[in-house]
């Protein structure tokens, strides 16, 4: 950790949106298209320091971790402030700094709009989101669980504004139960992580919060199961894995579409990538001990939010259940320990964000053509009047079960092969999964986009030009994505070997061996 | 195995094969209306390049020697993680290149149909755009050279055919038809993808090279599950029992996809796939024998809902459910059995694909009235239409010198040589074809006009006619050519493996048999629907007819055994979700909640009470203190 | 001279204070109540740094007295104006920051 870079790339990159938004607040309040433009001007920085920061990434070297940064903090407690990113946190970044100019533009009239129910000024939803960014590159690129907890914590300050003054009907509601529930899973974590601090002070003399320290302590595994339990309910809370999903449904079906975009797109990738950055690597022992507990839980998600996302009428609250079960592949691929599997999570994780980011802003342009309702039966046919807003939601839909082709399909694969590896049973039952999404996700296509047009959808507008440009650069993505994953698989991979390697697992060799030229000889 | 070849000269525009119609594709479905005018010549031209391609590519390997027909072009790594690697590769054996043949010449064909049959559809600019779609996914799931790449090709072709089969999308019943195919052939999927998995895990790769270079290795009980599983994939695809049900629904798209897509070519996907996997059902005889199972159950349902419907395209779709059938059993069959498998495949393309197109062109007279017992008297009307519909009908029938008497044969003759069971089974649908297909026959073409009152027939189009006649030439002599001169047999040999049977009965015996069976067939049918008056309403029928017209309960039986008891759970668990799993959350929150509404009460603002308490505090401080110190 | 004299006096001050706290209703008994408990602790420290012969003590009674002082200043003000605006100096009347 002493490689220090010269220039503070991730710590300019994190300054960036938080500056912007302080921009933005500063505004007058007169001038809302003016904090739209510089809100999206910052957003569109961000992205492009990220693609020359993912450009020097150096993908093929032996260091897992890049762009290392490094100072005290607060030495008597052993923090510091030390960011650096592996493939994993890259990517997420990446997909960070993709969606949230997207949502943006997304989401450009959704505050000012006459029937929108929001409560706070226009300029204030902007900059929430810009603060936002800034925290989701700091939980990403942060090496030190302290540094880790802090933005983790934080993250819940603007999403609560976000949902609580600019969402719907039920945004109060929905808005403290959100934060209730993972400040719940905060507390839980924060005393873990000072049990950490005093366990590390025993064993090493100096208590310290830096990751790279800590995954190198030999806990001893009593501990270990115990302390592993509280950043593990943080994560699971955050993921959200069942049974602790109850708060998503609500949040997401009273959140703005951007809102949801970054709440299930972004913030909820935090829990399983805390999962594999903090419980595998520094508890390995705990984590194998949990691991058929967890496996159960995540293979009973898959089905519960299937099951229950077939049972909707609502359109957001059944995506929210969707990405219930999505998480339950997520969840499975990395707690089965196989780098197929993990690196399968870590691609899911991109092509959830995007195809999260897809339904959800297809449906909330749907949604804002009929005066926001999300009611299934409100809509029908609109496939007549407005094909290209159909042909997104199709495409959406697809990328949502996984179809072959989309970088969806290759994520979901390599978590079940992964899967199936390890344990054959919980893959093959896993798979069926497959089914039940599709059920469900071409059925509110058939329900809302076919058939013959409802009562007062017959002169709605098809997309406008925004609306396409938001969605034309996802689907280009998935579909890159799906046919040339080498960009993501080049990167993670090396972080998952990591990964694998701190935790001492290995993958079962295929039973027949691929070098059939030697075994030919032994056979008689 | 044969030694792969690296690509090189025409070989080398192997992924322009597919790249050619899918950029036809996405110029048309992205360009948006400019493309409406010259969109459809378009989406024509690229696959009729394809087919030029593709025969150019003939010409080239027949120049080669036998074992040197394999053509491998590695274009990239595609998804790899620790020791999985799957590259984005093409594979071109003499296998791949009957498939690519038919699906670019029959998909021209097609193509060229559809200009005319489609010309009034507004959307039919959308329309050829999903043709090209599916006719890039279809060549990429024959040109894989590994299972997962192959994978994105048969989902592909799924999702061509939801796009499809839902193309009049405002007809509720096209929409859930639509989903109804979809969702039934991700059932197959699971399949397929558990296949890949066995594959990977037993084998560490899922190339053909790799896995079918290493099954000696693996045990039986292995190769077994396999081949179950890529059975169950083959189900889904080629609609065989138990997943059979959505074919006949599908028959809600246009009439040309009913003919590319539900006859001629995806749902022979799924004969390809167990044709091609042969190095493991060759090594799992269990799984060879279920293959044989429910080839001959489908046989035999296609056939009997086929003698009961009255949609003339349903009653074709039921036919396909059995020829499919035949070939299911063929490949099941054992190196016996492949290379007539693919022969009955490449014959019913041709002809199955005439017939269907023959019956839009009804239809496209009759003002879209697909009810069979409102056509009659047609033959005079439309000559063309009516002279391809009979000579492709032959050709099912397996008439002699027609294709599908050569295909269907061969297939009759390698049944026998496994088991007499089987043999008889095919002679018998062999019989229940005739008569089927001679009933369509006689209620579209003989008989009294029955026509509803604004119908006025006429003959279609050139455009739609010399489609139907190069099917029906190739309905003629496609057999023969195959058989005969393309020597299909040493063709296919070395991918697929072949074994010369040995009969009982003798070979002309048998043809004779087959053919006595199926005239008398005919002969039935066309008593019954020639002869006699046909009533304009359907009759109240035998039982067996009933349940024929019922699709044989298939629809009834998925709804009690697998929809309902899903909606069932999924309306469980929604109530279970908010009355137990979100109610443990909102009542913890309420007892919290609760529980300091009974705390504040303690706060009543007088403040010497509030003095009180301190100094009930501090005394019991002071008291604690003083014990501690005692003890 | 015992220094246990003066803790017993201040004890007896500081339970005379406090039971003027608990039971005068008039807002000024009850102040100056808190100002005899206040003192009798000035006592006890007093009393204590004499007999730690140091200096502590004296310090904190100080500190005790200045505290006092501003406690006072606030305090009076606050009754001064509830009973400007109540007309009345009873502690139990103003009760409106319950519940």
């Amino acid at each position: 950790m002493t490689f220090v870079n010269d220039f503070p790339w991730l710590t300019v990159l994190a300054l960036i949106p938080l500056v912007g938004s302080f921009v933005v607040v500063l505004l007058p309040k007169s001038m809302p298209q003016l904090a739209k433009q510089v809100a999206l001007a910052i957003s569109l920085l961000v992205l492009a320091l990220t693609i020359v920061i993912a450009l020097r990434f150096d993908g093929s070297s032996e260091l897992p971790f890049q762009f290392i940064e490094y100072h005290e903090w607060i030495p008597a407690f052993g923090i510091t402030y030390s960011l650096g990113i592996d493939g994993i946190g890259l990517v997420l970044i990446a997909l960070s700094a993709i969606l949230v100019p997207l949502t943006i533009v997304a989401g450009w009239n959704d505050v000012e709009e006459p029937n929108s129910e929001s409560v706070g000024s226009v300029k204030g939803y902007f900059a929430l989101i810009l603060a936002l960014e800034t925290l989701m590159i700091g939980v990403f690129a942060a090496t030190d669980v302290f540094l880790f907890y802090v933005c983790f914590e934080a993250m819940l300050i603007p999403v609560y504004f976000m949902i609580g003054r600019y969402g719907g009907p039920n945004r109060s509601y929905a808005a403290m139960k959100f934060l209730i529930y993972s400040l719940l899973g905060g507390l839980f974590m924060l005393a873990s992580m000072i049990g950490l601090f005093v366990v590390s002070g025993q064993i090493t003399g100096v208590g310290t919060f830096n990751w790279f320290q800590l995954v190198g302590l030999d806990i001893d595994p009593t501990t270990q199961k115990l302390l592993f339990l509280g950043f593990f309910f943080a994560f699971a809370i955050k993921a959200p894995l069942w049974p602790f999903h109850t708060w998503l449904p609500d949040a997401a079906s009273a959140a703005k579409p951007g809102t949801a975009v970054l709440l299930i797109g972004v913030l909820d990738k935090v829990g399983t990538f805390g999962m594999i950055r903090y419980c595998l690597p520094i508890f390995p022992a705990a984590s194998e001990f949990y691991a058929p507990l967890i496996i159960g839980m995540a293979l009973v998600g898959i089905f519960y939010g299937a099951f229950v996302a077939l049972g909707q009428n609502d359109m957001k609250r059944l995506f929210a259940y969707s990405s219930m079960s999505h998480f339950g592949f997520i969840v499975l691929g990395i707690f089965v320990f196989t780098t197929i599997g993990i690196s399968g999570s870590v691609v899911y994780m991109v092509a959830h964000g995007l195809s999260t980011a897809a339904i959800f802003l297809t449906a909330g342009f749907l949604m804002q053509r009929r005066r926001g309702s999300s009611l299934i039966s409100d809509y029908s046919g609109v496939n007549k009047p407005a094909p290209v807003l159909a042909g997104f939601f199709l495409f959406a839909a697809l990328s949502s079960l996984a179809l072959p082709g989309l970088v969806s399909f290759i994520g979901e694969f390599m978590v079940l092969l992964g899967t199936f590896q390890r344990y054959m049973w919980v893959g093959g039952i896993a798979t069926l999964g497959i089914v039940i999404t599709a059920a469900y996700v071409l059925r509110v296509y058939q329900k809302s986009m076919t058939g013959s047009v409802s009562e007062g959808l017959a002169s709605i507008k098809d997309l406008g030009k925004r609306e396409i440009s938001v969605l034309v650069p996802i689907a280009a993505l998935t579909i890159f994505l799906g046919l040339y994953p080498a960009p993501v698989l080049n990167v993670v991979n090396p972080a998952v070997e990591t990964v694998m390697s701190i935790i001492g697992q290995t993958d079962p060799p295929p039973t027949v061996g691929l070098t059939s030229t030697s075994s030919e000889g032994t056979q008689p | 195995m044969q030694e792969l070849m690296p690509a090189t000269g025409v070989f080398s525009l192997l992924w322009l094969l597919i790249a050619l119609p899918l950029a036809g594709s996405a110029i048309l479905l992205l360009g948006g209306r400019m493309t409406n005018k010259w969109g459809p010549y378009l989406a024509v031209s690229t696959i009729v390049i394809d087919a030029l391609l593709a025969i150019w590519m003939l010409v080239e390997m027949m120049g080669q020697g036998a074992e040197e027909r394999t053509f491998n072009d590695n274009i990239y790594s595609w998804v790899f993680a620790g020791t999985f690697k799957v590259d984005m590769a093409f594979q071109l054996d003499q296998l791949s290149m009957v498939f690519v043949l038919l699906i670019t010449i029959v998909g021209a064909l097609i193509h060229i149909y559809s200009l005319g049959y489609m010309s009034h559809d507004p959307d039919r600019r959308k329309f050829f755009g999903f043709l090209n779609l599916f006719v890039a996914a279809m060549l990429l799931l024959v040109l894989a050279n590994n299972y997962l790449l192959m994978y994105v090709g048969w989902e592909g072709v799924g999702l061509a055919s939801y796009l499809l089969i839902g193309f009049w999308q405002y007809k509720p019943s096209a929409a859930a038809a639509a989903k109804k195919a979809f969702i039934i052939n991700r059932v197959g999927d699971v399949g397929l993808s558990l296949a890949i998995m066995v594959m990977f895990v037993t084998f560490g790769s899922v190339s053909f090279e790799d896995v079918f270079g290493s099954t000696g290795q693996a045990s039986e009980g292995t190769l077994t599950a396999i081949g179950l599983l890529l059975l169950l994939a083959a189900c889904g695809k080629s609609a065989q029992f138990p997943l059979q049900a959505w074919l006949l629904d599908a028959m809600e798209g246009p009439t040309p996809v009913s003919a590319l897509i539900h006859a001629a070519t995806m749902v022979t996907a799924g004969v390809y796939l167990i044709t091609r996997s042969n190095a493991i059902f060759d090594a799992a005889a269990w799984a060879a024998t279920a293959v044989v199972v429910i080839g001959v159950i489908t046989m035999f349902m296609g056939a009997i809902i086929g003698c009961a419907k009255d949609d003339i395209k349903k009653s074709l779709a039921g036919s396909t459910m059995s020829q499919i059938g035949y070939m299911v059993i063929a490949a099941g069959l054992g190196p016996v059995g492949y290379v007539f498998a693919i022969f009955h495949l490449l014959t019913h393309g041709v002809f199955k694909a005439g017939l269907f197109l023959g019956a839009g062109s009804v239809m496209h007279a009759m003002k879209d009235n697909v009810n069979m017992r409102r056509y009659g008297a047609l033959r005079a009307l439309m000559v063309v239409t009516f002279g391809t519909f009979l000579v492709c009908t032959l050709s099912i029938m397996g008439i002699p010198p027609f294709s599908g008497f050569w295909s269907k044969d061969s297939i009759v003759h390698a049944a026998f040589e496994s088991s007499n069971l089987v043999g008889i089974c095919t002679v018998l649908a062999a019989g229940i074809t005739g008569f089927y297909m001679t009933r369509m026959v006689a209620m579209t073409f003989y008989g009294k006009a029955r026509w509803e009152d604004d119908a006025h027939p006429h003959e279609s189009p050139a455009v739609m006619t010399i489609p139907l006649i190069i099917l029906a030439i190739g309905a003629t002599f496609l057999g023969m050519a195959l058989l005969f001169w393309g020597n299909i047999e040493t063709w296919l040999e070395p991918v697929v493996g072949f074994e010369e049977g040995h009969v009982a009965i003798p070979e002309l015996l048998l043809m004779a048999i087959t053919l006595a069976v199926v005239l008398i067939g005919a002969a039935i049918g066309w008593i019954q629907y020639a002869r006699r008056e046909v009533p304009v309403t359907e009759p109240h029928g035998n039982l067996l007819t009933r349940a024929a017209r019922a699709e044989l309960y298939g629809n009834e039986i998925n709804d009690v055994l697998v929809v309902h008891p899903s909606f069932w759970l999924s309306r469980f668990l929604v109530w279970f979700d908010n009355a137990w799993v979100d109610g443990f959350v909102n009542s913890s929150a309420a007892a919290v909640g609760g529980l300091s509404g009974r705390m504040r009460k303690y706060q009543t603002g007088f403040i010497r009470s509030y003095a009180l308490s301190m100094l009930g505090g501090a005394i019991l401080v002071v008291v604690a203190l003083v014990l501690v110190r005692l003890s | 001279m015992n220094p246990s004299n003066y803790i017993i006096l201040s004890a007896l001050l500081f339970g005379i204070g406090a039971t003027g706290v608990l039971v005068r209703r008039n807002a000024i008994v009850v102040f100056m109540s808190v100002e005899l408990m206040l003192n009798a602790s000035n006592l006890a420290f007093v009393a204590f740094a004499r007999m730690h012969g140091n200096l502590d003590g004296q310090v904190v009674a100080f500190f005790v007295m200045v505290v006092a002082a501003a406690e006072v200043v606030v305090g009076l003000a606050i009754i001064v104006q509830i009973f400007r605006s109540r007309r009345s100096a009873s502690i139990d009347e103003p009760n409106l920051l319950k519940y």
